[in-house]
């Protein structure tokens, strides 16, 4: 990957001290202070204002028309300073940046600072936090890095991030890394499509099945009838036809090629080492719709760190990375020999191989794509519970009344145990004190009578199951050697960033759509016709996501972190990108430090743009 | 929150639609069939397609369906439709439009058209219009993809064109209806754009339709092969 070369102004890092930014660093970062402070502010450790600065950077970025050779195709498209590889924005906390964008397009662009908590001016998105970067116009960005960490940047403009606009941030803490490593190196994901994004959108909203190359078809209903019977095979396929649903409808946008750092298989990005060094790879997934599954055959993986933050170690053999989400892991390879960094979509349609290895000029074995999963009936709970049958339009909600009307005992999930674990009382809810500080009112306001033995993280499953997927869901991970995979449940933070407290209310956002019209929505309702969320500065709230579609929605909310809970009270992970698998309500709860207006939405781009977008205005602010 | 450009034209097609943050426009080119015909009789060139420009609450669409004989170079259907969809349901869309019927060496007919169009259970689309005039009638199409693999489709399908009253210049007789159902079997060469199909084509006049056909000399069913392409983009 290309270091981004930047002018950096000669300001001292070291100068002003360590004695100076740790004390900034403990008033500011830690958790636990003294009473007298939290009552005087009692609600927000993380106040905004007159962040520490400890030196200043200056960057320029231009935003170009590129041409993009994936080895599979070659295609128009847009990219930083010039390029296919993404451009790396490397800062250091405390510093004050200066980031120059010039837009060499022919139409507006944005860049979003995706992770990074700054004035909302700042933030990047037009129409909310500014007027966007008009063609030929430099817009000269401002602000204070207050955190450490790796994130990344985009356009929010038209479908410019999936045409590709996006790049790296890597923040390095004051006082240094954290995590000692040897090699350092971006790994950045993308599913480079060779359509534009404002076609792919066109086809979608007129055939949503266009991109869909998984479909059940005559070949499949020939296995299933030999695997089961002709009867149960087709019963099986009248019962999703009767809903106009297709258990296949996990990546809206298949036919891309997926890419590491700008390179496809063939382009082979590689990182060197020597046998016995720590690596640490920083996964980013920017792709505009596909959820990858990362693997290193022969290698286990130590998370330290997901959307920014630190996370207590915990080691695994594969992990997902939901669209827009980042996960730091340590890997330590000890041979001398190559090794393959994979890739694979969750819908299995497509991977990419990055290598490993002690000399250039390798490449790692690339395996087969793992069997295509299929959606069950479990992945469909959202829609059976809960749901508001008010618009027909853009609600699923015919399929929803076939569902109720559903004999359930006729049934016969092709192959997966679904509807039994589907019996809430199979379910657990462990004595959990982190969940202690909640209104049990908190608890059953969620208006859902079928989702109630899924409604709230933190509870375990007898065989261990991921609780962030709904029991029998087809999407459900399992690691390549049969070993562990990642689940929220695993992230716990190594420092949380806020004083652990009951949320004031909760604010439900049932996420919703019409998958034969294209149409995503959030309670029903599309950002174009929809009134913005309103927070009061101060105060913590719950955000409860109900996911009533069949897709899963990486959920974004810009300027203020998303503590996702998993039932592990002031260890719940903070996160900027909370990925809600359907079927499954996923709560997390926001410490409401940032006045001004900001963004939230899936950030699936298609989704975002089809509707399921809010703006969020914060009222109020410090005192 | 992202195009802004189009807003204006937006604004035009879609007095209904809030602009304050116009979503992209939906547009495109769809054409099921795109065909020669070999008939016993002369043979001919067909089309059936729709040409849209919208929103999701709010579509405007040309639809033409055509036969073009190729020895006469006459046309022996020619109709044009200008429809506004919108939806009613989560899976239809009500239709309400105008439609001219415009053929050589055979009178006129124009009408209103009242209808629905959607995706029934099973995945059949479903089209259904209503023509109202002084000739009403009543047309039902539906179609089903059977996909073999994933880019080889079978595509079935059945039209019926219901006279409602009698029509003695076109020998339409009220309750005798017109049945053409084919069958296509078509191959996704170019994503979903261009599918070569190759296919069989039957249609049949009933009823009272069938025998004022009859009495004018005319052919009351016809059997075609067709070669052809679906395209869209």
């Amino acid at each position: 990957m290309r270091l981004f070369k930047a002018k950096r102004s000669a300001l001292s890092e070291t100068a002003l001290g360590s004695s100076q930014h740790l004390a900034a660093g403990l008033s500011r970062r830690q958790f636990g202070l003294t009473a007298a402070a939290a009552l005087a502010m009692p609600t927000v450790l993380r106040a905004h204002g007159s962040p520490k600065i400890t030196s200043k950077g200056t960057y320029d970025i231009t935003v170009d028309r590129v041409r993009i050779d994936t080895g599979n195709f070659r295609k128009m498209g847009v990219g930083y300073n010039k390029s296919q590889i993404p451009t790396v924005l490397r800062f250091k906390e405390g510093e004050e940046v200066t980031i120059n964008v010039t837009n060499n397009l022919r139409e507006s662009t944005s860049i979003h600072w995706h992770g990074l908590v700054l004035p909302f001016r700042q933030d990047g998105v037009p129409g909310i936090s500014f007027n966007g970067i008009a063609p030929g116009e430099t817009f000269t960005y401002r602000f204070p890095i207050q955190q450490a960490g790796t994130y990344w940047f985009h356009s929010h403009s038209g479908f410019q991030e999936p045409d590709g606009a996006y790049g790296a941030i890597v923040i390095e803490p004051r006082g240094g890394e954290r995590v000692r490593a040897n090699r350092d190196y971006v790994v950045q994901l993308a599913d480079k499509h060779p359509h534009p994004g404002s076609r792919i959108m066109r086809n979608l909203k007129r055939m949503p099945d266009y991109y869909n190359r998984s479909q059940r078809t005559l070949q499949t209903l020939i296995e299933d009838s030999r695997q089961d019977s002709l009867k149960a095979a087709l019963k099986d396929r009248g019962m999703w036809g009767r809903m106009r649903m297709m258990p296949t409808d996990i990546e809206d946008v298949q036919g891309f090629t997926p890419l590491i750092n700008g390179q496809s298989t063939s382009q082979n990005w590689t990182g060197l080492f020597r046998p016995g060094e720590k690596i640490r790879l920083r996964i980013v997934n920017s792709s505009a719709m596909t959820y990858f599954d990362m693997r290193i055959p022969g290698l286990r993986m130590t998370v330290v760190q997901a959307d920014g933050n630190d996370v207590r170690p915990v080691t695994v053999d594969e992990l997902r990375v939901a669209v827009a989400e980042t996960y730091d892991v340590i890997v330590q390879p000890r041979e001398n020999k190559v090794y393959s960094i994979i890739a694979e979509s969750m819908g299995r349609t497509a991977l990419v191989r990055g290598t490993l290895s002690p000399k250039d000029g390798y490449a790692g074995a690339v395996p087969p794509l793992r069997p295509r999963p299929l959606l069950t009936m479990a992945d469909m709970g959202g829609m059976m519970g809960g749901m508001d049958m008010g618009d027909h339009v853009m609600q699923n909600a015919g399929g929803m009344q076939d569902m109720t009307a559903m004999d359930h005992a006729n049934m016969e999930p092709a192959e997966s145990s679904g509807m039994q674990s589907m019996d809430h009382s199979q379910m657990q809810t462990p004595d959990q004190p982190a969940m202690d500080g909640m209104a049990p009112s908190d608890m059953n306001n969620t208006g859902t009578p079928a989702m109630q033995g899924m409604d709230h993280a933190g509870m375990t499953m007898e065989d261990g199951a991921d609780l962030f997927y709904a029991p029998g869901s087809g999407l459900t991970p399992k690691a390549y050697n049969g070993g562990k995979f990642l689940s929220y449940t695993d992230l716990r933070a190594a420092r949380p960033l806020y004083r652990h407290r009951a949320p004031s209310r909760t604010i439900e956002l049932r996420l919703t759509g019409n998958m034969e019209r294209y149409i995503w929505s959030i309670n029903g309702v599309k950002y174009d016709d929809a009134d913005p969320i309103v927070l009061t500065y101060g105060e913590r709230v719950r955000i409860r996501f109900i996911n009533e579609t069949m897709m899963a929605h990486p959920m974004h909310l810009h300027g203020m972190w998303s503590m996702v809970e998993t039932g592990q009270g002031a260890r719940n992970p903070i996160k900027h990108t909370v990925s809600v698998q359907p079927g499954v309500t996923t709560d997390i709860e926001v410490e409401v430090d940032a006045p001004g207006q900001w963004a939230f939405h899936c950030h699936l781009s298609y989704h975002a743009d089809g509707g399921m977008f809010r703006k969020v205005v914060v009222r109020g602010r410090p005192a | 929150m992202k195009r802004f450009k189009l807003a204006g034209l937006v604004g035009l097609f879609l007095p209904l639609a809030q602009v304050t943050y116009a979503e992209p426009l939906i547009w495109g080119f769809q054409a099921e069939q795109f065909e020669y015909r070999a008939m016993d009789g002369e043979d001919a060139f067909v089309w059936d397609f729709d040409a849209l420009v919208g929103s999701d609450e709010l579509k405007f669409i040309w639809r033409s369906e055509a036969e073009l004989g190729l020895t006469s170079e006459d046309f022996e259907k020619l109709e044009n439709q200008a429809r506004l969809q919108f939806p009613v349901s989560t899976f239809f869309d009500a239709v309400i439009g105008a439609y001219a019927d415009t053929p050589d060496g055979a009178p006129n007919r124009y009408a209103g058209v009242v209808g629905i169009k959607g995706l029934a259970p099973q995945w059949f689309e479903i089209d259904a219009d209503l023509f109202v005039s002084e000739n009403p009638f009543f047309r039902f199409e539906a179609e089903y993809e059977a996909l073999l693999t994933n880019r080889l489709i079978l595509t079935p399908n059945i039209e019926v064109n219901l006279p409602l009253k009698d029509d003695a210049a076109r020998d339409r007789g009220a309750g005798g209806a017109v049945v053409e159902i084919g069958a296509r079997l078509s191959y996704d060469v170019v994503d979903r754009a261009f599918s070569p199909y190759i296919g069989v084509n039957y249609e049949a006049a009933l009823g009272d339709t069938k025998d004022r056909i009859r009495a004018s000399g005319g052919d009351t069913d016809a059997f075609a092969i067709v070669i052809g392409t679906r395209l869209m983009f």
